[in-house]
């Protein structure tokens, strides 16, 4: 039977055990969305397409499943690059399917024309504009394929509008071909056991691992390695959660903003196992002066990242679960007393603090008053910036996938509609937004989602009425010269959520922080905004200057 | 150093824009640039010559890799090879001096394709070196216009590695 490109679509992303996709309707999609109508896959209307792209990824990051957006031609297409570029920065797997004008007047600068996938080329891991209605359906199963196997990323499919309406014969397709796309999985033998040598004369080891042991969901593969050689587990801001934050191997995050004594560890360390990472700017601080004496594994599935940032001793292809069993499977357990004894030093002697100050809100103080009431088993999303840093310092996470964060690219605004794609994946979960004043306004109108969604997602905003992280740039590097970085406006955020039929609260003293956050985890039929009026001043710390050696720590 | 990659791509619209945006973005130079169909209509053949050491061209590889439209990346560079560019030279001329040109174009073994009063069209073919000093044997005559292609190269089938 015939049905149109439109129904093959939604017949198709239901088959693929698609649940749910976020979108917005416009003239190049009505025909796609006239086929929703009548069919029974969630659809989540959010309030501009950046909105969506953000709610696919963080749906495809709390849940490991694909994320899926829609959005029209032109201005709807576009809108959703940021999303994109931020999920192809962090790879996380998800599809946006765009309309397109007509194939007749394609080229010609045509009403909401907009050359999407030359625009993205740079920002999805692959992308089609679908000009022959027999091909949809294959390419379908190619864009999801190519987005969940190897390093994930995301894949756009631009459609034009007649293509959606054009007739075909429905037959899911089974095959792929693929002649430029075969990613390795296994680890070459020989390599492992270069690494299981490396690691037998290693007196100061540590594995670092990143957001490639989450994707590839090798968190308990990871403990079991860790635990059976006794080594030191650091991760990066991506690798947060593969190792429960208070497991005894566990000896934070590195980079700029990293705990002193995980920098200290990675920088004294003699062999790095790195499964997962890419050795980013952020990550690794001046990389000639990165951890100078020691020797590197790096493991990643994608075979560019070895050797781009930093040059690996051992370089090895794969995949990191199954790097992670072969080396566990060989390795020899050790003994690292001496050097786990130096780490206990440092962390006792240079930990993650803050001062708390009469009758001012410091902002770690709201988020390990929210770790502590949360009892450390929230999903955390977080926006960018001195949040998220916060929230990354002082939020201990116990499971991969529940902290959820812009980290490559570093996109104010994510976290909203992030949380949204996280709650709608986990509805029975707690999911909290760390937000800033500055970047909760760069998706607020998402707040319509939550509350249309009936989403209770609890917005901590920790509001320092600046942008907090380019203001302690200006303070420590550019003489105080706070330059359009304080902000003498305010919206009223309390009144802001009534708006929307959100809950709202303020909190200006101390001493109510903790009631405010019960007050809001009591709220399950609707989003509640609690904006925590903080101090401005306070920075974020230990901090590595930017192009900084990371062991050159400003600590205070 | 420069180096000579021969890339097998899949023959769809839009592959040479994601190779030159990969180029570009990441800050590597294109010297030379020839795009052809091979003998199978789904593959094309795209040769580029890039400038960069071994780490550079290690990075431009793996890149390369990472489209899926690419099929497989040659490095020519220490290779034999049989290499050709083609160039078409509208040189100055007239009665005076077109027997000295005609002596040049056949010590090169280029060809007259085009005569005019005026001025002649050459057609050389060879490797970058020939046309170079082909081009330079010609100055002196004055070149108008020059329109030449990228290079493009084959292994030789007798591989005469010297390791």
């Amino acid at each position: 039977m015939e049905i149109t490109v439109a129904q093959a679509i939604i017949k198709f992303l239901q088959e693929e055990g698609v649940e749910v996709i976020f979108g917005y309707p416009g003239g190049a999609v009505i025909g796609f969305y006239d086929a929703l109508y009548e069919s029974s896959l969630r659809h989540v209307l959010v309030r501009h397409e950046q909105g969506a792209a953000h709610a696919a990824d963080g749906y495809a990051r709390a849940s490991g499943k694909v994320g899926v957006c829609v959005a029209t031609s032109g201005p709807g297409a576009t809108n959703l690059v940021t999303g994109l570029a931020t999920a192809f920065m962090d790879s996380s797997p998800i599809i946006a399917i765009t309309g397109q004008v007509r194939t007749s007047v394609l080229g010609k600068d045509s009403f909401q024309e907009a050359d999407i996938t030359g625009i993205t080329m740079p920002i999805t891991k692959h992308n089609y504009l679908v000009k022959d209605p027999d091909q949809v359906l294959t390419i379908f199963k190619e864009a999801f394929y190519i987005a969940t196997t190897g390093r994930k990323g995301p894949v756009l499919i631009d459609i034009p509008a007649d293509v959606f309406m054009a007739k075909i014969n429905y037959s899911y397709p089974s095959n792929i071909n693929l002649p430029g796309y075969k990613p390795t999985y296994e680890p070459h033998p020989l390599q492992i056991k270069k690494a299981v040598n490396l690691l037998k004369s290693a007196e100061r080891p540590v594995i670092l691992a990143g957001g490639g042991v989450i994707s590839s969901f090798a968190s308990s593969e990871l403990i079991e390695l860790a635990e059976k050689i006794n080594t030191p587990v650091v991760t990066t801001l991506m690798g947060k959660g593969a190792i429960p934050e208070d497991h005894y191997l566990y000896c934070g995050f590195i980079g700029m903003h990293g705990a002193a004594y995980a920098n200290f560890t990675i920088n004294n360390s003699d062999l790095i196992i790195a499964i997962g990472v890419r050795f980013s700017d952020r990550s690794t601080g001046r990389v000639d002066t990165f951890a100078p004496n020691a020797k590197i594994i790096h493991i990643d599935i994608d075979p560019a990242e070895i050797g781009k940032n930093v040059i690996p001793y051992v370089p090895i292809v794969a995949d990191a679960k199954l790097a992670l069993q072969r080396l566990k499977e060989e390795v020899e357990s050790k003994d690292n007393s001496k050097w786990l004894e130096q780490i206990r030093e440092w962390k006792e002697k240079y930990p993650l603090k803050y001062k708390n100050q009469e009758g001012v809100i410091k902002p770690q103080y709201v988020i390990e008053k929210i770790y502590e009431i949360t009892k450390g088993s929230a999903i955390v999303v977080t926006e960018v910036g001195q949040n998220q840093m916060w929230a990354a310092q002082f939020y201990k996470v116990k499971y991969p996938r529940q902290f959820i964060t812009s980290g490559g690219l570093g996109t104010m605004g994510f976290g909203l509609p992030a949380a949204i794609g996280a709650q709608i994946a986990n509805p029975d979960k707690l999911v909290i937004d760390i937000a800033g004043d500055g970047s909760i306004q760069m998706n607020i109108q998402e707040l319509a989602t939550a509350v249309t969604q009936r989403l209770p997602i609890k917005i901590f905003i920790l509001n320092n009425a600046c942008l907090g992280m380019v203001r302690q740039w200006q303070e420590l590097f550019y003489k105080k010269r706070y330059s359009c970085t304080l902000f003498d406006f305010s919206p009223d955020f309390e009144k802001l959520a009534a708006a929307y039929g959100a809950y709202g609260r303020r909190v200006e003293d101390p001493s109510e922080v903790e009631d405010a956050i019960y007050w809001a985890l009591e709220k399950n039929d609707a989003p509640v905004i609690v904006d925590f009026k903080v101090i401005r001043e306070e920075n974020v710390f230990p901090m590595v200057p930017a192009g900084g050696s990371i062991d050159k720590m400003m600590i205070d | 150093m420069k180096h000579t990659l021969s890339l097998l791509v899949e023959n769809k619209p839009g592959v040479l824009a994601r190779i030159a945006g990969l180029f570009s973005r990441r800050g590597y130079n294109i010297e030379s640039l020839a795009v052809n169909t091979t003998e199978s209509p789904d593959i094309s053949h795209i040769t580029l010559v890039v400038d960069g050491d071994e780490r550079v061209l290690e990075q431009i590889t793996k890149q390369l890799y990472k489209l899926i439209v690419v099929l497989k990346v040659n490095d020519f560079t220490n290779f034999p090879v049989v290499e050709r560019e083609l160039a078409l030279i509208r040189v100055s001329s007239d009665s005076n001096n077109r027997r000295a040109i005609i002596d040049l174009v056949e010590i090169f073994r280029a060809s007259i394709v085009d005569v005019s009063e005026k001025e002649l069209i050459i057609e050389i073919t060879g490797d970058s070196d020939k046309i170079n000093a082909f081009i330079k044997n010609l100055e002196p005559y004055g070149i108008k216009e020059m329109v030449r292609t990228g290079r493009i190269v084959m292994p030789r089938g007798m591989r005469l590695n010297s390791k």
